[in-house]
């Protein structure tokens, strides 16, 4: 691992993160395809099964939906499993089980039974990758009542927010943009402190505009509000995180102080994320609205092969357009 | 020992019909000609492969699935098809693809990122790759249900891998297949790793052929590194399903002799003495012992094999370069089409949104 003084990676960070809730419960387990011996595709398991063996470092068969189904029933069975979707892109085998019971067997059963379950998977595009490797579909996960949906932007808050989730009585989808997996080194102190699922984090401070994203497209929204400072526009940036529960409080707050919404976001728009912040901050800040809320976000269209990702996700020049003309509405 | 419980007892002895030395094991009438015709394909495919490794580590192409050792599995079974049958692969099908008449500047375009290089003819018979394992057997099911529907005899043969027999498609595919009595020959190609996951830990079975047994489905397993002995099973394989509407499974027993894909780093999980005992059973080799053997092929015709071999490469890959100068002219609203047969009323507006942004940047 690399020297936190040097700071790291996201691949890094969630390395450390499961290391160090493997070694403070022996009841803590992974599985997943090749997350053992190969220490996982993007690396993210590495060094695991050396330290905590076979039994709990489970290299599965090529099944989703049974890797999914065999940590709910870990999960309900006193262990705190970490299951891993190689990519969200292959996760959809799992939906049913997600769906079916991971979200429902504490109210099924009445909280006789529970599942402190955790779903990794890397999401996203910007990485060159083959087809079913680049979607964004956060929503199918925060659509669903009693599963929490959490999507960090930086190795830091990978970390806090890891160790959140697996402290979570519930189960918690923790989907991983796998475009910042290296793009980014940041100190992790020894003694940091988990994060708090279901709170948004304001990561710039500014007093004309709320900007609002997550995952990689955060990146590009803070570019975007840095280079708009040299012409006058002062923005605030937030970083969601959980995309399920959503805090909307932190979002509406400064909202009633800019009066200016834009939402950023690379999954399709239409039903998508940035359709229910805008929602909430209509509910709760209405009339503290200057000019309509905007969303940059990627098409209702699948994502291209890697020739052209780029030209489907948002970029910071049409981040920066949307915030220009809603200055000038 | 049990009373009452019995446990499987698999009888496959796998079908070998030519040895690693180009010596047929029995006195059988052979289709030499066929055989030659898949020595040139599996040449073909091999050395595009090659070139396919070759430009994707000077980062010209993406990621990609080499398919080196698995030739005479995939086209000693592809030569069986008729040009009417189906071919629905997973991903690493390129030799069968390149059997089955698939352009090569197309799959170049592909794997260089383009969707265009996936412009096939309409009605194409040979699909382009699925990515998510064992997704597309069930399809291969209701491909073959329909053409009976229809009054056509043509056969689907449907490609996966050791690993897509842990997907609950598998099964399920195998079980509709089976009760339909759709025409499909399931052709898994064991070569041995998913990923980093070797064959014996992705299932207790001590074979994968026996999982068809289960669903009341014919099987064999075979010498996936013997074209011959592949062609001889697929032949039954697809009698059965093109005269009498029976499944059938075949396990080729390979080897994947590359990486899993370009992104995937082997020497961490497997012992590369394994790759070199595979060296010796390559496929390509044996059908080459077994040619000049007959005297239908001579160093002469081989060096004239691999030009042409190599000229038509070049000339794909300066065909692909081409065509993708080409592409990155085209704007970038092609990524609107081809989403339903008519754009819907929000595509027609994002899709003139977006091509007003892309206006206005280059003003």
């Amino acid at each position: 691992m690399t020297d936190a003084s040097d700071g790291l990676t996201m691949v890094d960070a969630i390395n450390r993160a499961l290391h160090e809730a493997m070694a403070e419960d022996d009841t803590t387990a992974v599985m997943g395809q090749d997350v053992g011996v190969n220490g996982g595709v993007f690396r993210v398991t590495e060094g695991l099964i050396d330290d905590y063996g076979v039994a709990r470092v489970i290299d599965t068969p090529l099944a989703e939906s049974g890797i999914v189904g065999l940590a709910i029933g870990m999960a309900m069975n006193g262990a705190r499993p970490i299951a891993e979707m190689q990519f969200s892109g292959f996760s959809y085998y799992a939906l049913a089980q997600i769906e079916n019971h991971a979200a429902r067997i504490r109210w099924r059963t009445r909280g006789a039974h529970t599942v402190p379950l955790v779903i990794r998977m890397p999401y996203g595009a910007g990485v060159r990758a083959l087809e079913h490797h680049s979607e964004s579909r956060e929503v199918f996960y925060g659509h669903m009542p009693g599963l929490k949906t959490v999507i960090p932007a930086t190795p830091a808050r990978a970390h806090a927010l890891l160790h959140a989730a697996i402290r979570d009585p519930d189960p918690v989808i923790f989907m991983e943009p796998k475009a910042v997996y290296r793009q980014m080194r940041e100190p992790i102190a020894d003694d940091a402190e988990p994060a708090q699922i279901g709170t948004s984090r304001v990561v710039r401070r500014g007093k004309d505009l709320t900007l609002v994203s997550y995952g990689a497209m955060l990146h590009r929204a803070l570019e975007a509000a840095e280079t708009l400072a040299a012409e006058d526009i002062d923005i605030e940036v937030i970083d969601i995180e959980t995309i399920a529960p959503l805090d909307a409080e932190t979002i509406a707050k400064s909202v009633g102080q800019t009066g200016r919404l834009l939402i950023v976001n690379e999954a399709p728009p239409s039903y998508g994320a940035a359709g229910e912040i805008a929602m909430r901050v209509i509910e709760q800040e209405f009339y503290a609205l200057r000019v309509p809320i905007r969303r940059v976000c990627g098409w209702d269209v699948h994502v291209p092969f890697f020739a052209r990702e780029q030209t489907y996700l948002p970029s910071v020049d049409r981040i920066r357009g949307a915030a220009r003309a809603m200055m000038a509405d | 020992m049990t009373a009452y419980l019995s446990w499987p007892d698999p009888k496959f002895e796998p079908h070998e019909a030519l040895a690693p030395d180009g010596t047929l094991l029995e006195d059988d009438e052979i289709d030499i000609g066929t055989l030659e015709q898949i020595y040139k394909t599996m040449l073909c495919a091999r050395r595009f492969d090659e070139r396919l490794l070759k430009l994707q580590r000077q980062g010209a192409l993406g990621t990609f699935a080499p398919i080196k050792g698995q030739e005479a599995a995939q086209i000693g079974a592809a030569a069986c098809l008729r040009e009417d049958d189906w071919l629905v692969p997973s991903f690493r099908e390129t030799g069968a693809a390149l059997w089955r008449g698939a352009d090569m500047a197309d799959l170049l375009v592909t794997l260089a990122g383009w969707n265009a290089g996936n412009d096939l003819p309409e009605g194409a018979r040979t699909l382009p790759d699925t990515v998510p394992v064992a997704s597309q057997l069930p399809i291969a099911a209701g491909i073959a249900h329909a053409g009976r529907l229809r009054g056509e005899d043509a056969i689907v043969m449907a490609c996966f891998g050791d690993g897509a027999t842990s997907e609950g498609d598998f099964h399920e595919a195998l079980n509709f297949a089976g009760v339909l009595e759709a025409p499909v020959v399931f052709l898994c190609q064991n070569n041995g790793w998913a990923i980093s996951t070797p064959r014996a830990r992705q299932t207790a079975s001590q074979t994968l052929a026996q999982k068809a047994h289960a669903y009341g489905i014919p099987a064999a397993q075979v010498d996936g590194n013997d074209a011959l002995a592949v062609m001889q099973v697929t032949q039954e394989a697809v009698a059965l399903a093109r005269d009498k509407g029976q499944p059938a499974m075949i396990e080729a027993l390979t080897y994947r002799m590359e990486v899993h894909t370009t992104a995937d780093d082997p020497t961490r999980y497997r012992d590369e003495g394994e790759v070199e005992e595979w060296q010796d059973r390559d496929p390509i080799e044996r059908v080459r012992k077994l040619l000049v053997a007959r005297s239908q092929l001579d160093d002469a015709m081989q060096e004239a094999l691999e030009e042409e071999i190599r000229d038509r490469i070049d000339a794909a890959w300066k065909e692909a370069k081409d065509r993708i100068s080409r592409l990155e002219e085209t704007p970038g609203t092609a990524m609107f089409d081809h989403i339903f047969a008519e754009p819907t009323a929000p595509l027609r507006r994002q899709r003139k949104e977006f091509s007003d942004q892309e206006e206005a940047a280059n003003d």
